[in-house]
């Protein structure tokens, strides 16, 4: 589903944030992205939406070559990709309901009947359908999360990115959220979540790709014991 | 229209729709974006007052230039007999010569119409009007002298062609001399022109600050919207679908701008027309000013809304493709 070839990123000013990064997350896999702050998590995660380009190296979504695509058709390719963020980045003015129909209506081939169906399914997955016409301020910090998500996958994307989707939340609310993305994980969606929270991702059997200082020092694939992969890569 | 998973059907489930359905989504969103961006006028209605308020009053200046010069011309097509051509005779010829003179002188292509004024007709024309009629019978002999009232056809009113017509008529032996009072209509001609050119340039000028204007007025919404841009970038959004709200607001702007205009000037009018009308009382001339017609009115929303498009356009040409969403 992802594929990173030997991706580097340099930022305007020489700053090496991914240095010949490689992995394959294959189609239906849920795998954490983690690292310390500044290795290079968001960078990645910048480049699979292509917020950012690679410098050298090439990124593949469903084996299509990123590099391929052009600025005028990066907002179609983004419609694939259902995105998640820390700050939830909700319209704050907006009701629940048309935070979640953003996607939708941006596509603007549904009417209002379908749209109205599709959003309240998508509130029922993370639970929330009781909320759909209150302002997302008037919710908490865990409910305006899955607000985010129930955005993300709202148009069905075969690929979710979340960039620490629990950095907020507190232990119990973060295993919530990450309940809901493993829902959606079991129906076929692949699911790239980024964080640092180590203890979240020692309680998930889930495969873990390590960056440190824009490297990829662990994919994931190599090491099968726990605790080497703890003694290793966290120091 | 799935870019990346475009070979299989595992994309985001996007709805497969005909041409046509596509169009017709199409133009209900557009309406429906129409509608919004009202609103986006009505969520800062202080600051939209004050925008509509300068365009408003940006336009009605040109706006009023031209209903003055428009009514001026109107004066000017008016006193078309102001260059008719007042030829007087030489004393003592008889009927007969005067008659043939007529004659020769309607046969000039150049003359529309002829009118002879004999020297009785002009001793009553001058009792009449000048009010010292009984002076006259005090004189041995009538002084006036007989006169042809000549009306250049329409291009021989110019004031050139009109003093060359008046040399040639002022060479027949019948004629003592003519008169033409010719500058002042080439001096009120200048002044409209010169009025129009004002107006063209003022009109210009003030354009430009109305464009920018909206343009700022939109820039600033803009950035008022940036996490809203942000996010609708992320979700997917192109360019063109966040860029039309902004534009139609622009638009909005500009009809209301140009409305505002319409109901200055028409009030401007309405408020001199009794100034007006007391001077031209004292001139004995019924005069009227002339608002805006239908069509101009016409013209002045449409290009009231064409310069707001053009500010708004502008502005979020600039500015939309400035917004680069970041993850947080």
């Amino acid at each position: 589903m992802i594929k990173f070839e030997q991706v580097s990123k340099t930022y305007p000013g020489g700053f090496r944030a991914l240095e010949r990064v490689s992995f394959h997350l294959e189609k239906g896999e849920m795998a954490f992205l983690t690292g310390h702050s500044g290795a290079g998590k968001s960078t990645l995660l910048k480049l699979i939406s292509m917020i950012e380009r690679p410098s050298i190296g090439n990124v593949f979504i469903n084996g299509k070559n990123l590099n391929q695509i052009s600025a005028k058709q990066v907002p179609f390719a983004r419609r694939d990709i259902g995105m998640i963020f820390q700050s939830h980045r909700l319209l704050q003015e907006h009701s629940v309901f048309d935070n979640v129909a953003l996607p939708l209506v941006i596509e603007g081939t549904y009417t209002q009947g379908e749209i109205t169906k599709r959003v309240h399914a998508a509130l029922d997955k993370v639970g929330l359908l009781s909320k759909v016409r209150l302002l997302p301020k008037y919710l908490s910090g865990g409910e305006q999360q899955r607000v985010g998500i129930a955005r993300a996958v709202v148009n069905k994307p075969p690929l979710l990115l979340a960039d620490e989707p629990t950095g907020n939340l507190d232990p119990e609310l973060s295993k919530e959220i990450i309940n809901v993305f493993e829902q959606f994980n079991d129906v076929g969606v692949s699911v790239l979540i980024a964080t640092h929270d180590l203890g979240l991702i020692a309680r998930m059997k889930n495969r873990s790709l390590t960056l440190k200082d824009g490297r990829m020092i662990n994919d994931g694939l190599a090491v099968d014991d726990d605790s080497s992969s703890k003694g290793g890569i966290f120091l | 229209m799935s870019i990346l998973f475009s070979k299989d059907s595992s994309g985001a489930s996007s709805k497969s729709v005909n041409p046509l359905q596509k169009f017709m989504y199409f133009w209900i969103h557009n309406l429906r974006q129409i509608i919004t961006s009202i609103g986006e006028i009505w969520r800062t209605p202080l600051a939209s007052a004050m925008t509509i308020g300068v365009m408003g009053l940006s336009l009605t200046l040109p706006a009023t230039l031209h209903i003055i010069v428009k009514n001026v011309q109107s004066i000017n097509l008016e006193w078309d007999s102001a260059s008719e051509i007042s030829l007087f005779l030489n004393d003592g010829l008889s009927e007969q010569q005067i008659s043939s003179a007529i004659r020769r002188l309607r046969s000039y292509d150049e003359i529309d119409q002829l009118r002879y004024i004999s020297k009785d007709d002009a001793v009553a024309e001058f009792k009449s009007l000048s009010g010292f009629g009984e002076a006259l019978d005090y004189l041995e002999s009538n002084p006036l002298p007989a006169s042809f009232i000549v009306t250049p056809t329409k291009f021989h009113k110019q004031a050139d062609p009109a003093k060359a017509l008046l040399a040639k008529l002022e060479k027949e032996r019948e004629i003592d001399f003519g008169k033409l009072d010719i500058d002042w209509l080439a001096r009120l001609n200048a002044i409209i022109n010169m009025l129009e050119e004002a107006v063209i340039t003022v009109a210009l000028l003030l354009m430009i600050s109305v464009v920018l204007i909206i343009g700022n007025t939109i820039r600033l919404s803009i950035i008022s919207r940036k996490e809203e841009i942000e996010v609708m970038k992320l979700v997917g959004a192109t360019e063109s679908f966040i860029q039309r709200p902004f534009v139609y607001t622009g638009i909005w702007y500009g009809l209301m701008g140009g409305l505002v205009a319409f109901l200055i000037v028409t009030f401007v009018i309405w408020w001199m027309q009794s100034a007006i009308g007391e001077i031209s009382g004292l001139y004995m001339a019924d005069f009227h000013i002339e608002g805006l017609t239908f069509g101009e009115f016409g013209a002045l929303m449409l290009i009231a809304s064409g310069l707001g498009f053009t500010g708004a356009f502008w502005s979020v040409h600039r500015h939309v493709k400035e917004i680069e969403p970041d993850l947080d």
